[in-house]
């Protein structure tokens, strides 16, 4: 396949003729003659705005081919930041961020945020640096077998052979991870093949042709599941991550309200039905709330739309809606029947089949004692939290009065534990995209790279708040310096226990209390950490000084951290114990 | 979401004592009496259904590209399931090959085995073979060479033929089915196995019925094409 190169006054780039730098990176298009070159290229034809890495020696040829590119490159502290900050860039523009590590040590460093991005299905491109073609076997150094070890944590990855292909497999890479399901994908770049000369340039990103998905349903099938439909007592609507991987959040929206039919979503799927809409019952699972938990529980006629049944929504299978047909919508024929058995499978796009699901429903369900059921389990077990005054600083009361001091489109993001339960739980959650975090995974420092990732994806006018723990702040806390040099706004609520809260409350409840190796008292004093860093700090331990603290570090424009030392005892309810029902969550440790 | 009440003034200590959760306990809760089992189908309380492991033939058309093999059977082992047998070999396409892989699983887990191996970009179209499709076996049998007209004799009841015969040692090949294989290789015990190579399973689909979906007769000129199969 040959490539015509467009000729030099084709693509003219704005220079900035302000300083000698830029002027020297005034990107008048320059037709490829290495491999990185054509690499960097395949990256802009397909509009990719920006890349998170770490450079190296096996990587350098590309980082110096974006030297002259108007991608805009963020410097990460650690790769596995830069692989988080492309996952959430990603999430919240809903197309694959972009990251690159050098061989060995960068690339694995990215693997966790990899990993991370495959098991919540976020589309993302991975691109790294390897030791030349002919050394690659020979244990060089810096050589790790990043395509073995990738390889099952990838959608797929490719070794680049090739300076003349390497440009159209970064594009076909590229468009894989958007492809259907999306997921990640990586591209393994001997640094012959990016040093090495070529004219060729690549050509639009296309996905393979071995990857078809199925994006409209079986029409016979729609028309059964619509008929279950019409005829329920008790429908439910289970919207996951799917669905606003979609895009289909509108449409899920108008169908719910459409045919009456209450809305539950998973973790992963917040922010796809306003949790203030009167059908919404918020997100069910292991630390769900009680009336999404019941509704699972009671249900006739699930309507799975978008998710994988993960065992920490469905607690143990042979309890999970015992009662309940299923109809489940998903993009991935593999996930039909995986964990819980669908009578109606519908493969498809999750809006394009909502929309075949709508235009087939003739009745709406005739379900008015279910939906004032569902109303009923919310007055009888309310989302709440016990805060006399002379208790320490409960961390829901943070969550929530962060909620309110931001607007509907604030982005959140988290670590992993109790605080990222209680974001999701204390949080009102109205908009696709505005909560970012690690589901399938579990990563702990997730919370600051994906804050960054997400603060480079979103308009300047929305704020990005990441509420993280102790533990999980630690882990990824160098970003902070990434932060500070970009001048990223970007507010760190850390609900410090000086615990690692969600072992510790594990350890509490099935470990007879023995707190092995979960107390973290040695804590650093994070506010002095963030000014140290150059970002603003406060510490905050009184219920009165919430507020106010709150509001200054969001009118603070730069990166600021607010260590809130909150109530270490206090625990995260309700809770469906591991492979327990859904509609047997405790409220408190004597009920486990 | 926010708490059940209006909570009045949040900035300040004046904000309501709250309750925490409440609720009637785990097991005053009514319940449904339904189950599922562990692959998640509801089942009759009275009936347990369970699926008996059973074996399968998968046919796959591959693009040959580096690694396909070891995607395969690193994607079938992560998942806990178990190859019996995998060959691979390429086809009349340029750059394709076919893999045939024997599995013995469940039901709902054969049907996993097909949707995941679909999922691998290398893989074009995979799909499982009937019973009456035509499988063969070759195996590579090294005997003590003491009898050698005795060992000539058998290898000709299973019409078989010998690759290499020395004063020590008789080698020789044997084609068929599992159970053709395994007859044969009781036979030969008599005269002291030293060696045996089984190269597991190739298979094609009887008659005019292509071996994997939507495969057609394969030319350089048009080679099959992925199909939605699922
Ligand atoms: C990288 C990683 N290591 C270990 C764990 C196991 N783990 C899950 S929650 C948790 C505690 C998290 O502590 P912290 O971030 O302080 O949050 P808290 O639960 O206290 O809110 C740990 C260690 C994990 N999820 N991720």
């Amino acid at each position: 396949m040959s490539k015509q190169a467009p000729t030099p006054d084709e693509e003219p780039a704005d220079a900035d003729p302000e300083t000698g730098a830029d002027a020297e990176r005034a990107a008048d298009f320059r037709p490829a003659t290495t491999g990185a070159e054509s690499v960097v290229h395949a990256l802009e034809n397909a509009g990719v705005e920006a890349a998170f890495g770490v450079q190296g020696g096996a990587i350098m040829p590309v980082y110096d081919a974006l030297y002259h590119s108007d991608i805009r490159h963020v410097t990460m502290a650690h790769e596995q930041g830069a692989a988080h900050a492309a996952d959430a860039f990603g999430v919240v523009n809903n197309e694959p961020g972009i990251c690159l590590a050098t061989s060995g040590p960068g690339a694995t460093n990215l693997v966790t945020g990899i990993a991370d991005a495959n098991m919540d299905s976020d589309g993302m491109l991975a691109l790294t640096g390897q030791v030349p073609a002919d050394m690659v076997g020979s244990d060089a150094f810096q050589e790790t077998d990043t395509i073995g070890v990738t390889a099952p944590l990838t959608k797929h990855n490719y070794f680049a052979d090739n300076p003349d292909s390497v440009g159209d497999t970064v594009g076909e890479a590229l468009a894989l991870a958007d492809e259907g399901r999306p997921g990640p994908t990586l591209v393994d770049l001997p640094k012959d093949v990016t040093l090495g000369d070529t004219d060729t340039e690549p050509g639009p990103a296309e996905p393979p042709e071995t990857t078809r998905p199925q994006y409209v349903a079986d029409e016979e099938n729609v028309a059964a599941a619509a008929d279950a439909i019409e005829a329920a007592e008790r429908p439910l609507l289970l919207f996951g991550g799917g669905v606003i991987k979609a895009d289909a959040t509108e449409a899920a929206r108008s169908f719910a309200r459409e045919h009456e039919i209450p809305v539950v979503t998973t973790m992963p799927g917040i922010g796809s039905f306003p949790e203030d809409d009167e059908l919404c019952l918020s997100w069910a699972g292991m630390h769900g709330t009680g009336y999404a938990n019941m509704a699972i529980t009671h249900t006739d006629l699930l309507i799975g739309v978008g998710t994988r049944f993960d065992d920490r929504l469905t607690g143990g299978v042979d309890t999970f809606a015992p009662e309940a047909e299923v109809i489940h919508v998903d993009i991935d024929p593999a996930e039909i029947s995986k964990n819980v058995h669908a009578d109606y499978p519908l493969i498809g796009d999750a809006g394009t089949v909502l929309g075949q699901l709508d235009d087939a429903v003739d009745a709406a369900p005739d379900a008015d004692e279910w939906r004032r059921q569902c109303q009923e389990w919310k007055q009888e077990y309310p989302m709440d939290y016990a805060t006399p005054d002379d208790e320490p600083l409960k961390p829901q009361f943070v969550v929530e009065v962060l909620d309110e001091a931001t607007a509907d489109d604030t982005i959140v993001t988290t670590g992993v534990g109790q605080h990222q339960m209680w974001a999701s739980q204390y949080w009102t959650f109205t908009e696709p995209r505005t909560w970012v975090s690690s589901h399938g995974l579990g990563t702990m420092g997730y919370g600051l790279p994906g804050a960054i990732g997400a603060r480079i994806a979103a308009d300047d006018d929305r704020e990005v708040v990441c509420i993280d723990g102790d533990g999980s702040f630690l882990m990824t806390i160098q970003s902070l310096s990434v932060a500070v040099r970009e001048e990223l706004d970007i507010t760190v609520a850390v609900l410090n226990n000086e615990y690692i809260g969600m072992v510790r409350q594990w350890q509490d409840a099935f470990f007879e209390g023995r707190r092995m190796a979960a107390e973290y008292n040695w804590c650093p004093e994070f506010d002095k950490l963030a000014e140290a860093f150059g970002a603003r700090g406060w510490r905050v331990d009184d219920y009165d000084e919430v507020a106010d603290t709150v509001e200054a570090a969001l009118a603070y424009d730069g990166p600021s951290v607010i260590d809130f030392h909150i109530d270490p005892a206090e625990n995260v309810y309700p809770m469906v114990p591991s492979g327990g029902a859904n509609g047997k969550f405790a409220l408190t440790e004597e009920q486990l | 979401m926010s708490s059940g009440d209006d909570g009045a003034d949040r900035g300040g200590r004046e904000t309501p004592p709250k309750h925490g959760l409440a609720g009637p306990e785990p097991d005053e809760r009514p319940h449904p009496e339904g189950r599922r089992n562990s692959q998640g189908i509801r089942i009759d309380p009275e009936v347990e259904a369970t699926h008996e492991p059973r074996r399968a033939v998968f046919s796959a058309l591959v693009e040959d590209e580096p690694g396909v093999l070891s995607r395969i059977a690193g994607l079938i082992s992560r998942r806990q399931f178990n190859i019996e047998s995998l060959t691979v070999g390429p086809t009349t396409v340029d750059g394709h090959s076919r893999i045939t892989m024997v599995v013995e699983e469940t039901e709902p887990d054969i049907d996993q085995i097909r949707k995941q191996l679909g999922k691998l970009k290398p893989v074009i179209t995979v799909g499982e073979l009937d019973e009456d499709a035509v499988r063969t076996e070759l195996v590579l049998l090294k005997v003590e060479g003491t009898e050698p007209d005795k060992v000539h004799a058998i290898t000709e009841m299973y019409d078989g033929q010998t690759l290499d015969a020395g004063a020590e040692t008789i080698t020789v090949q044997l084609t068929g089915d599992e159970q053709e294989i395994d007859d044969a290789i009781d036979a030969f015990r008599q005269f002291g196995i030293i060696e045996i190579a089984r190269t597991g399973y190739a298979a094609l689909a009887r008659g005019n019925q292509p071996t994997a979906p939507g495969e057609k007769p394969g030319t350089a000129d048009e080679p099959t094409r992925p199909t939605n199969t699922q």
